[in-house]
This record gives C-alpha cells, structure tokens and sequence, in this order.
C-alpha cells in the first residue's frame, strides 16, 4: 500500500459477504425520494404515500397501549411515582422493575440476557399459554427478536467455508433478515418452497428435496420456520408442525421458531400453537430437541416497535454450551432496558380487578379487532381482482397477492433492467403513491411474481388505497395485454 | 452429520469463533462476584457486608443520578399526556414534540430509518460542527444501539471474507478495552496488538505501531487501526502531536481509523484537553482530511451514564458513495437503533441552552457528576500511587484506573500452580477477601510480565474510600503473604 492508495473501502475491498447481502428494495428507496419530492412540493397524481410496505404499527397510526406506556414514563421518570394521573398497578409495575435495577435506574446496564424478573414472567406466559413448564433460564432478553435470531445463528456457524459451511433451511417467501444475516456470517440459505396453493404449507417432501440437495453444498445445522407466516399470512397447522419436528429429528436440525406474530391471528378456523407446546407434548425423544423459539414487543397488539425489545427461549442446550450464548450476550452488554419494561408489560399485563385491566382489553381487543377486519378485507379486495390470487390472511400483518403478470410487461421489465416485481411495484408507486414490497425481496419462487402488502394502515385510508390499487392493476393489465 | 436426535449444538459444534472469543469486564470474575452476592443474601458469612462491583463502567449502578432533563423528554416522549403537566419543562416539551413530530405517527414506537431519525443526526452533526470547528454531514451520522453496535456494524465492513494470511487484520491497543478483541474472534479477524508505553503515560509510539504492523503483515490485510481516546482501561488523553502521528501512519499503510471516543466529556487532567480525531484529520488537511475515519460516541459514559437505553452514533467520514450504500444496507436488517436511546444522544449533543428553563439545572447537574468524577480520579490515582507494590499513571480521563502492580515471584508461582493468570489471582483473592471486584489486567491484554487489575473509579466518593482502604490492606497483606 502506496502513499497512492487513498481509499480502504472500495467496492472491491469491502466484505464481499457484505455486498452478496440483497440491495434494499428500490421501491423503498424511490419512496423516500418521492416523500422528499412531495416535500418540495413537485406535482403528483398523489398527496401522500402510502405506506403498505413496513411491519411498523404505529407508523400506521395505531395507538400504543396506555399501561405499557405508562410503566415506561414511570421506569424513565420515577418521580411521576408520586403523580395521581397514573394507575396503582402500573407504579407497582414501574417499582417492581426499578428495585431489580442496579441504583434503582434504567440507566444501569442489566445482565446481558435481561432482568431476572421479566424472564420470570416471560418464563411464565410460556407455561400459561402452552400449558408446560418454561425455564427462565433458558429466556434470554433481546433488542428486538432479530438481535437473538442473529445471535442463535451466529452459534451454528461451523467457522468453515466451502461445503463446510453452516447450512440455514429457510422458506421460499421468507422474511428477509434471515438470509441477509445468513449471507453476511457466509453461511448457506437452503431454501424450500412453501406451498401456495395449500395456503402456505410446508411441504415434508420439499423440506426433503432441499436438504438432500444442499447436502453436498454445505453441513445442514438448522431449519427456520416463521409461524405465523411473514409475508405470508399463514398459520400453520399443528399436524404440519409435528412433521417438520420429526423432519428436523431425523435429520438432526437445531429448530428456529420464529413466533413474533403469535398474538396476530385472524382465520376463525386456525389457532397459533407454538413449537414449543407441539414438542413438549409429542414426548421424548422429540422434547429433547434443540429449539429456539423468538417473541417480539413490535408485533402482537402492542406494536413497540421503536422500543427494540424481544425475547428468546432456548431449549435443550448443555449447560456449558448456554454459557458460551451468555458470553456473547456479555459483550452486547444488555438489551435496553425500557424495551425489556414493554416485554414484561406483554407477557404478564394488567389482570382482572387491577385499576389499567378494563382499559388494557378494552385497547388491545380495539386494536386486534381492527386487524382482523383489515386482515379479512384485505383478502376480500385481493380475491376479487382479475390477474390476482391471494391466500387468506390467516395471520400476522401483510397480504402477500399473487401477480400474474403479462408477458409483455414482462418484457418491458427485462427492458427496463427490472424484476418484473419490482417493476409493477414501481410502476404503482409513481401512479398511485402506495408503496409496497416486491415478492423477489421476499426471495420468491421464481416465475412467480407477488407483492407484500401491510394491513395495518387505518381502515379509512386502506379502503381508497385499495380502491387505487385495483384500479391501477386493472389499467396495468389492459396496458400489457 | 449424526445420528438422529442427538445435539446439533455441542461444545464440539459451537462456532469456534465464539468459543475463542472472550470478554473479561464481564468474565469469570464477575460470575464469581455474583456467586458471592447469592451467598450472602442466603445468610452466608463473608469477611464484608456486600459485593463491590468495581468492574463495568456503570455510572448509575454505583448511584450516579441521571440528568433531569434527558430524564423528562423521555418521559414526554414515551407518554405525551404528561405534555399538558406543569410539572415538566417547556424546553423538555418542545424537544419531545419535535421528535415525536420526526417519528412516523408521532410516536417512538414507530420505527425509524435504520441510520436513526434525520432531526436527531442533524444535531449530532451541529454538535460535532460546534466542537470541532469542522463542518459534520448528517448523512455521515449513523445512530446505533450503544456504540458497541457502531463499532461492529463498521468492522463488518472491512472484513475480506478471506482465510488464512488474507483474513482482514486490525489494529488494537495493548490495554485495550475488550470489545474489540471479542469482534476481532468472533468475525474470525486477525488482531494486530500494539503496546501502549506505560512509561510515557500510556502514550502511542508510532515506532511501536510500525513496529506492530510489520510483524502483522506477512499473517493478514491490515484493515484499520483502532485508538480508544480518551482509553480505556489506562485513562490516557493522546495530545494532539500524538494523534497527528497516528493519522500520519495510517495514511502511510493506508489503514481506515476507527477512533473510539465514547470517553470524550471525560477529561480530568489538568491541562488535558480531548481532540477528537476528526478535528485534527481536518486540521491537517489534504491529503489527510480525505482519509477514512469512523468515530464513535455513547450515551453510556459522559456525565449522562445512561447505559441502559443503548444510545450511540458513529460519523463515518469519507467513504466512497457505493460503499455508503453498501454500508447503510448492511445494518437496515437490524431495522433501527432503540428511539429512546436515540433521544438520549439528541440530549446530550443538543443539551438546553442558556435562558431556556432547563439549562441551570443541567448545568449544575452536569457538572456536579463531573466534579464528582474529577475529585474520585484524582483521587484514586494518588492512592494508587502511594501503596507499596502498586504505580498507577494518572487517571487523566474515562473512568477508571489501571494500576500496575508488582507481584512477588511467590505469588507468580501460586498463581501458576493454581492454572491463573498472576493478576487474575490476584483479583480473586481481592474478591474473595474484600468483596471488591475488579478485572483482571490479562483481560485487556498487557506488556508479558507486567500485571495490572482495572478498577472503576465510580463508586461514590465514600464507598470508594472505604473500598479503596479495604484494598490497601488486602494488598499489604497479599505482599507480606507472597513475600
């Protein structure tokens, strides 16, 4: 290196793990130019985006829920301890989690895996929702799920390349941090396709294909499963999880659950039932299985998304293996801690008799209620297009439509350097302002085109969002026949 | 691939690199400091009532209070009722609104640009303007969970995903504050250690660094070089001749620099003064001020300590703007930095101005923990300095000392019969005797055959006397007992 070379990162010397991650989506990236753009005031045949593409709750307007924001202006400012506006049972809350505090402060750092107190809890929502024991000690506190999910994966990596890398199984649509983060580590995603036309289902002989093929290509460490579904809506079946546990037995896969949407179902007819509950009743050897099953405060009712705050339960390690988990939290420091505050809330909120509990039904069956009306609406609108399938949204947050495209806009989308996803995506941003995410950011199965579209924006604005949706697709249509 | 059922995940299968990595803030001696705790509260007999955690720089652990100030925006921000309270200030209310305004629907559960929201990065970008006298971009702010997430976030970068000699290598003082070594395994990166020069104040030799980065060449790419200023553990604060040096060398071998500056309202000595490396890189102009350089900054230290809402930020100058992109790409799957801990570093790089309702008590709160902070390093160092067996450079910034202490070939022979490293057995016997916990020096690396513990100097001023008195007589008799 020359007194020449200037720059040490280029696009050649960066981390080449780094630039294999996907690009943000370009919708994404044009939508924020366009908010800019309308800023300043440039002409459009829209006022506003829309946006559809986030997972982000309250960004869409939703309300956050009265006694988790409470305990947390009371954990943050303890002398509001002293003020009548706020509830008995959220200052007991507030106290119980500022006496587990070192100096009583939330400035403190905690153990890296959280306060003792709210893996209680979390330790035991499990047991009430799944009616067998949970461990604290096997719950670990995150910032957000996707800093546990990254940190789960980050133990299976092998530390070799080639055919010796760690091996992911991951679903053909997933959502995307797990293979940016499988990219990142230089992992192998194995990827296998969930079935549309059975509403998203996993399929034992896809799951089979996959493995067998990526056999030679990597060493097989674990299979993810996001239930219920993101971006696909679905809530899967207790028969279809017992054949990806005997699946993952028999070929001897550490199990990832992805379960942040639980609180999140919709279908009358479906129920979520964890992984968790699914091994523990099919007995041994199956309850012997290494499971890590993720929970987030972004999702369910309260929708705390900017508060970064998740939860893990690890089942099955030995104990020596945990603590080289605990080492690496260590070094993190801890989760922050307001955002373990909002988790407890979650996991053990007001109880009947208690001044917040009317209040806390009242909003939370308010906001999931609504969903479930957006959720049905949604599919409703979806269902009743030309040139557009859509599975039910059984849960979780978005409509995942299938597109079938024209081939000449198909075409024009090999023209225009564009995924033809991502070209109709386009394509309905620029003419109706509603930004959604393309299939392929999705990892879609190829040849096949669809959209995620988020329910959570207010029904007054979704209704007319929808409306346009219809419209454009229809002249989009008529354009490319 | 074994049988069916059995483990995936054993001490056999665990990701080398994490069983390698280490981190001693928090290591085994602070697993048996806890132990202790749980046997005292279980009625054991101890030779003292509690455990000292003298360990981790935890400011409000050891009763530092938070500022009210950053305190009431939070609040305000977390629960906007208490907008129409009077028991909160109108600036309070203002910053609060003006957050809540920049968030989508108006409220920090809401998530924010992975970067951190543009309101708050322009002021750190003002903040940095003001200190430096140097023009900052927002676009070059990036908002992280704590700076630790920073520091990663750009390390991830300049790995080469190659193995062997080709693996990336990186620059890291010796003492070093651990993170950096732990990054260092888990990414499976080459460390390149070079010796701080405990004579000279634990000052930066450029020959040292030359010297460091020769032996390192022939086993990797040297990538960049971290300096922790002011450092940590040993407390230094680099002159402004030192850290021209430094940028000089790293121009030189075309090194990116990664300047940890976390300690930086955290200066002690007299006639000390913190320049950040930014400063110095635009002062020195081309071809130096076009160098790449990530500097990072904390909510967790300062006068504010406010570790447990994970506020940070790196400004990132001079990359090229695909590899922006790229880097801005690569931390979007962690979605955003927590929105509190956010607002907390928009408090601090923005504190009330003057004649605003919250400035006075700011102020004086600030400068109470300051004051506090100065009077406990100066000290602890002269403590330090007047034991038997114990030399302690002067404790000139962050928030620790690193005394150095002189063991008896008789405890160096114990230590090994007992598998320790000679500091970390001393630690333990300081632990187990004293109830104080502190690191052990072979935690941060050190000079082979010098021996050092950390100590935090944050306990409040009365504790930290009777600690610091319990010690001296641990030592004393540890001498007398190894002599």
């Amino acid at each position: 290196m020359g007194s020449e070379a200037v720059q040490v990162l280029t696009i050649d010397t960066l981390n080449p793990n780094v630039r294999a991650m996907r690009q943000t989506s370009s919708v994404y990236t044009r939508k924020a130019q366009i908010e800019k753009e309308l800023k300043a005031g440039v002409e459009k045949p829209f006022t506003k985006v829309f946006r559809a593409d986030v997972g982000d709750c309250q960004g869409g307007g939703q309300k956050p829920i009265t006694f988790i924001r409470q305990v947390m202006a009371l954990c943050s400012y303890p002398e509001l301890l002293n003020s009548d506006e706020f509830p008995a049972d959220a200052k007991e809350r507030a106290k119980r989690i500022l006496g587990e505090c070192l100096g009583n402060s939330i400035g403190a750092y905690t153990s890296g895996w959280g306060l003792q107190a709210v893996r209680a809890d979390v330790a035991d929502y499990i047991a009430r929702r799944d009616g067998h024991a949970s461990d604290s000690n096997d719950i670990v506190l995150s910032t957000g799920a996707s800093d546990a999910i990254r940190a789960v994966i980050s133990l299976l990596l092998t530390g070799k390349d080639g055919a010796g890398r760690a091996g992911y199984m991951i679903s053909v649509p997933h959502y995307p941090l797990y293979s940016a983060s499988i990219v990142e580590f230089g992992a192998y995603p194995i990827l296998y396709c969930l079935d549309e036309e059975s509403n998203w289902s996993v399929s034992l002989g896809e799951l089979e294909m996959s493995i067998t093929d990526a056999k030679t290509k990597c060493k097989p460490r674990a299979l993810v499963v996001i239930n219920p579904g993101n971006p696909t809506g679905s809530v899967l079946s207790k028969e279809n999880i017992r054949e990806i546990i005997k699946f993952a037995f028999r070929h001897r896969l550490f199990l990832i659950a992805d379960e942040v949407y639980q609180h999140n179902v919709w279908a009358r007819d479906v129920k979520f039932i964890s992984f968790k509950k699914v091994l523990m009743e099919m007995g041994f050897p199956y309850n012997k299985l290494q499971l890590a099953s993720f929970m987030s405060a972004s999702k369910g009712y309260a929708g705390e998304c900017g508060a970064r705050a998740g939860c893990v339960e690890v089942i099955n390690l030995e104990p020596e293996v945990k603590a080289e988990l605990f080492k690496i939290l260590h070094v993190k420091l801890c989760p922050p801690v307001l955002g373990q505050a909002v988790l407890d809330c979650i996991v053990n909120p007001p109880k009947p008799g208690e001044p917040s509990y009317d209040r806390f039904i009242r909003e939370t069956t308010d906001i999931l209620s609504q969903l479930r009306a957006k959720a049905e609406f949604v599919t409703d609108v979806f269902k009743s297009v030309t040139g557009i399938t859509c599975n039910k949204i059984q849960g979780a947050m978005y409509a995942f439509p299938r597109i079938f495209l024209p081939e000449k806009a198909v075409q024009a989308a090999d023209a225009a350097g564009q995924a033809p996803d991502v070209f109709y995506c386009l394509e309905l941003l620029e003419q109706t302002g509603i930004s959604s995410v393309p299939g392929s950011s999705f990892w879609d199965m190829p040849g096949t085109y669809h959209i995620r579209i988020s329910i959570l924006p207010q029904m007054e604005e979704l209704k007319p969002a929808l409306e346009k949706l219809k419209e454009f697709h229809l002249n989009f249509l008529a354009r490319y026949e | 691939m074994g049988s069916e059922g059995e483990h995936v995940l054993t001490m056999d299968t665990l990701n080398p690199n994490v069983i390698e990595l280490q981190y001693a803030v928090r290591g085994p001696i602070v697993a048996r400091a806890t132990e202790i705790e749980n046997e005292i509260k279980t009625g054991t007999k101890k030779p003292f009532a509690k455990v000292v955690k003298a360990n981790i720089g935890d400011c409000h652990a050891t009763g530092q209070k938070p500022l009210t100030f950053i305190r009431q925006v939070i609040a305000l921000c977390t629960y906007p009722e208490l907008l129409k309270s009077s028991e909160f200030e109108e600036d309070a209310k203002e910053r609060s609104r003006k957050i809540m305004a920049a968030c989508k629907g108006q409220s920090i559960g809401s998530y924010t640009d992975s970067c951190g929201l543009m309101v708050i990065r322009e002021d750190v970008a003002e903040y940095i303007a003001q200190r430096d006298g140097y023009p900052s971009n927002p676009a070059d702010i990036v908002l992280s969970t704590g700076a630790s997430d920073g520091i990663k976030s750009v390390m991830t970068l300049l790995l080469t995903g190659g193995k062997g000699k080709d693996v990336a290598g990186f620059l890291i003082p010796i003492p070093q504050y651990p993170l950096y070594s732990a990054a260092i395994s888990e990414f499976g990166a080459y460390p390149i250690p070079y010796y701080l020069n405990e004579k000279t104040k634990w000052s930066l030799e450029v020959s040292e660094l030359e010297r460091a980065l020769a032996d390192a060449k022939p086993h990797c790419k040297p990538r960049a070089i971290v300096v922790i200023n002011p450092g940590n553990p040993t407390g230094a604060v680099l002159s402004k001749e030192n850290i021209k040096e430094i940028i000089k060398f790293a121009r030189r071998h075309g090194l990116f620099l990664m300047a940890d500056e976390v300690y930086q309202h955290n200066i002690w000595a007299e006639g000390a003064k913190f320049f950040s490396f930014k400063q110095v890189l635009q002062e020195m102009g081309a071809p130096y001020n076009k160098m790449e350089l990530a500097s990072f900054m904390s909510a967790s230290k300062g006068f504010m300590g406010e570790c447990g809402y994970r506020g940070g930020y790196a400004e990132v100058i001079n990359l090229q703007p695909e590899v922006r992109a790229e880097y801005y790409k690569s931390i979007s799957a962690k979605l955003c930095p927590p929105v509190s801990g956010q607002t907390v570093i928009d408090c601090i790089v923005k504190p009330p101005k003057s004649g605003e309702p919250s400035y006075q008590k700011f102020m004086a709160e600030k400068a109470e923990v300051l004051s506090k902070l100065k009077e406990k390093a100066k000290f602890v160092t002269e403590l330090f300095n007047s034991i038997e067996g114990i030399s302690c450079n002067e404790v000139m910034g962050a928030m620790y000392a690193f005394p150095r202490i002189y063991l008896p070939e008789k405890a160096i022979k114990a230590a090994e019969a007992a598998g320790q490293t000679p500091d970390s057995f001393y630690c333990f016997a300081l632990l187990e005797e004293t109830g104080i916990c502190t690191v052990p020096g072979s935690g941060f690396r050190e000079e082979p055959g010098t021996y050092h513990f950390r100590t935090t100097i944050l306990p409040q001023m009365d504790e930290l006397k009777t600690v610091l008195n319990n010690f001296k007589t641990f030592h004393l008799n540890f001498l007398e007992k190894y002599k």
